[in-house]
């Protein structure tokens, strides 16, 4: 057994850190929030430091790691709150294209993802259908050796910022039927594509996407037509595992800062930190936080595990990263008192930032039905 | 022992409920919900009660109240959270009045009363400030006696909608040398004196709700102090125990629960079904349903011994405590029942944007971040803990 992070991943960890702690503090992060582009200088500098290419290949402008990688880069960027759609674009998008696609997908895409030149958002939620990845309603007709798109994708993370989606769109079949969904990978800017951008609760970006008659062509089609619900199963696993891991970076903020602001805040003559029920309280976040580690990386390690595994795991993490987080930010907000309310603290917009990924690709429920779904099975 | 209203009680209600039917303003439901509501609003329905008698029900009748029992106003509350109206004006009928009738002088209560009950005069508190908070007793805001009148210097904060305050009252120092509780006293303030100054906190819903008010020089007469000089602690803990009583706000989590039951009806869960239709879900909700009638009845309680003579005691913070927690799990399960569509977040932006997802989506996320606040405020959930402890309990 080896818990240790190799020195590229140090290395990979540091960089990020000193980029943050220069360029992202919270008064750079706010005005990047309130302007359109400034998000454009921070994906060049993604680039620059080889986080964008650190999980894809090297035979297409990647460096070959992994999802410890990954988990390294989100567990830092949820350090400092970076509202950037990395995981769309580098774990969805990338995912999706190193696993199923072509090499004439993968040498036109992956570089591109690489060396920052291309967003990709997952279009995959729809209205009605909550988290169920199988419920798709988004037709994919076949029309000639193309295929003619019809739908409306809701809340797409990334999706103001992306030129190209990542789209589920049913090609055969019933609207919750596992098989027959496929994946497309189509410029925003194909004629018959619009889009509603807006913020998230988090200040992230999201937008509902709509189709209407988007003719796109058989190189559109990433893996096989009808059987993507597997790869999607996967990519969005993986996802979950790196926004663990993000969580993850969150909540260590909140217990630290919780920590040094209960110590400095003095009521009743001494710091609040003298209190048993606070002391007690911050115990309870520290041992959350740690287990919520814990769990984020065991996901992340069995990613590379059968199928059934890897979805245990990440629904495992998901559950009680999905409680630990919601226990530690609203401990968090009340230890600050007022102040934790306030949007000039930033321990409120770390639980604003835990709150939006526990609902990311399935919440508590979710994940704790299919992890007893999964195990019910395999038993 | 008996739960049931009375022949005369349920005429009272139905007399309520055809009222508020008839002339609650339509387009203010909504916004109820939505908790997005401006001076005006709060105003609108203020005035429509005030014309028919009815703008301070717990007031005595000499003041320019009802003079109802307890079990009327409970049905009160009952009948407004059932109608979605917009609560009573927080600072001025629920919370200064009663300061001002039980211990102002007969020329105050002249004065400060009427402005109150017309809604002509806006209200606002000064009680924390920032080195003040749990521990409000070591509050450092100075009022200094000169002739007539105190000269008030000192940073007030979480001065709920301060913005559109015409007068404000505010706990001071007036003795240092004193224990810390024995040398407050309570003065009224009119927010236009030169030295005020109202500054906006921005919160995590990304609405305006709450102000630091900044005190510089601020002349205030001696005849606008309510109580005897440095008695201030007594007028706050009095208002406090107000305070508590009312934060349990049973009536509106019941009009929330079953707002949420009709959430879950609308909402499809992951499995394709509406979601009330879940069982886990179902579990989620009859539990706080629960929890609720647990709380309602102890509040029934309270009630009861209240009207017997035995005013608000510590036991109010029980109601503080759990009437919170309530409200609390009831905005979570609310964001939860909503799934994806809780993540936009357009409000803020000072947009009137058709909303994105089902209409009552949007709020969802915003309330939620903004009740954190309940636990916090009218001293926070660990104090109530205390205050039951010592006084309750004799720890």
């Amino acid at each position: 057994m080896n818990f240790d992070y190799t020195d590229e991943q140090n290395m990979l960890r540091d960089s990020i850190a000193k980029w943050a702690a220069g360029q992202y503090d919270f008064e750079k992060r706010r005005a990047a929030l309130a302007s359109e582009d400034a998000w454009k200088t921070n994906w060049a500098t993604f680039a620059e430091l080889g986080l964008l290419a650190a999980p894809l290949p090297e035979d297409f402008g990647g460096l070959g790691g992994g999802a410890i990688d990954i988990s390294v880069v989100t567990e830092e960027f949820g350090k400092a709150l970076v509202v950037e759609p990395y995981v769309p674009t580098v774990v969805l998008g990338g995912g999706a294209l190193k696993y199923a696609g072509s090499d004439a997908q993968k040498d036109e895409h992956l570089n591109a993802i690489a060396s920052g030149e291309r967003i990709i958002a997952f279009a995959q939620a729809e209205p009605k259908s909550r988290w169920a990845l199988h419920d798709v309603t988004t037709i994919a007709k076949k029309d000639g050796a193309g295929y003619v798109l019809n739908g409306h994708k809701a809340v797409v993370l990334g999706a103001p910022q992306a030129d190209h989606l990542l789209v589920s769109a049913r090609t055969a079949g019933g609207q919750r039927d596992a098989k027959g969904v496929s994946l497309f990978l189509i410029p925003k800017n194909a004629h018959g594509v619009s889009t509603r951008d807006y913020p998230t609760m988090d200040g992230t970006r999201a937008a509902e996407v709509y189709f209407e008659n988007v003719s796109v062509g058989a190189a559109n089609l990433i893996g096989e037509t009808d059987n993507a619900l597997p790869l999607i199963e996967r990519i969005v696993d993986e996802a979950n595992a790196a926004y663990c891991s993000e969580a993850v970076g969150c909540m260590r903020m909140m217990t630290t800062s919780t920590q040094e602001y209960a110590k400095q805040r003095k009521q009743f003559g001494k710091a609040i930190a003298e209190f048993q029920v606070i002391q007690h309280r911050l115990v309870d976040m520290f041992m959350a936080t740690e287990e919520s580690y814990s769990m984020a990386l065991r996901a992340t390690i069995k990613l590379g595990e059968s199928d059934t595994e890897r979805a245990r795991a990440v629904s495992a993490a998901k559950v009680s990263i999905g409680n630990a987080s919601r226990f530690v930010g609203q401990a968090a907000v009340q230890i600050h008192g007022g102040m934790g309310v306030t949007d000039e603290m930033r321990v409120g917009h770390y639980f604003k930032r835990t709150t939006m990924l526990d609902a990311t690709f399935g919440n508590v429920d979710t994940h704790l039905k299919r992890y007893a779904a999964l195990s019910a099975k395999a038993a | 022992m008996d739960l049931n209203f009375s022949a005369e009680e349920i005429a009272f209600r139905d007399e309520v409920r055809a009222f508020i039917d008839a002339n609650y303003p339509k387009h203010l439901k909504g916004k109820v919900l939505r908790e997005d509501l401006s001076k005006e609003d709060f105003l609108a329905w203020h005035k429509i009660l005030g014309k028919k008698g009815w703008a301070a029900p717990a007031w005595p009748k000499e003041y320019g109240g009802t003079g109802w029992t307890a079990t009327q106003r409970y049905i009160w509350l009952e009948e407004n959270a059932r109608g979605e109206t917009i609560p009573p004006l927080p600072f001025g009928v629920s919370m200064v009045g009663p300061v001002i009738y039980t211990f102002g002088t007969p020329e105050q209560k002249e004065r400060f009363l009427p402005g109150i009950l017309s809604g002509d005069v806006w209200w606002a508190q000064g009680y924390s400030e920032p080195g003040a908070g749990s521990d409000l007793a070591s509050l450092k805001t100075r009022a200094v006696r000169e002739g007539d009148h105190y000269v008030v210097n000192g940073q007030k904060t979480w001065t709920t909608l301060g913005q559109h305050a015409d007068w404000g009252f505010f706990l001071v120092r007036t003795d240092t040398s004193a224990k810390a509780q024995e040398g407050i006293s309570f003065l009224l303030l009119d927010m236009k004196s030169p030295g005020v100054s109202v500054r906006p906190i921005k919160l995590l819903d990304g609405g305006h709700e709450v102000n630091d008010v900044f005190l510089e020089n601020v002349k205030v007469p001696v005849d606008q102090r309510i109580h005897d000089e440095n008695k201030g602690w007594t007028c706050a803990k009095f208002l406090l125990a107000h305070e508590r009583a009312g934060i349990a706000g049973v009536a509106r989590s019941k009009r929330n629960v079953e707002r949420l039951k009709s959430i879950a009806k609308a909402e499809i869960g992951d499995d394709g079904k509406p979601l009330s239709e879940g069982e886990d879900f179902q579990r989620k909700l009859a539990q706080l349903e629960i929890d609720l009638s647990a709380l309602e009845m102890t509040e029934l309680r309270v009630l009861a011994r209240e009207s017997a003579g035995k005013g608000p005691g510590p036991e109010s913070s029980l109601l503080k405590i759990r009437g919170t927690e309530i409200q609390q799990r009831l905005t979570e399960l609310t964001l939860e029942a909503v799934g994806n569509y809780a993540q936009p977040f357009p409000r803020g932006l000072g947009s009137n944007e058709f909303p994105v997802g089902p209409d009552y989506s949007g709020a969802a996320a915003p309330i939620y971040f903004n009740w954190r606040k309940a636990s916090i405020y009218g001293g926070s959930n660990e104090i109530q803990r205390n205050i039951i402890a010592k006084m309750v309990l004799g720890l």
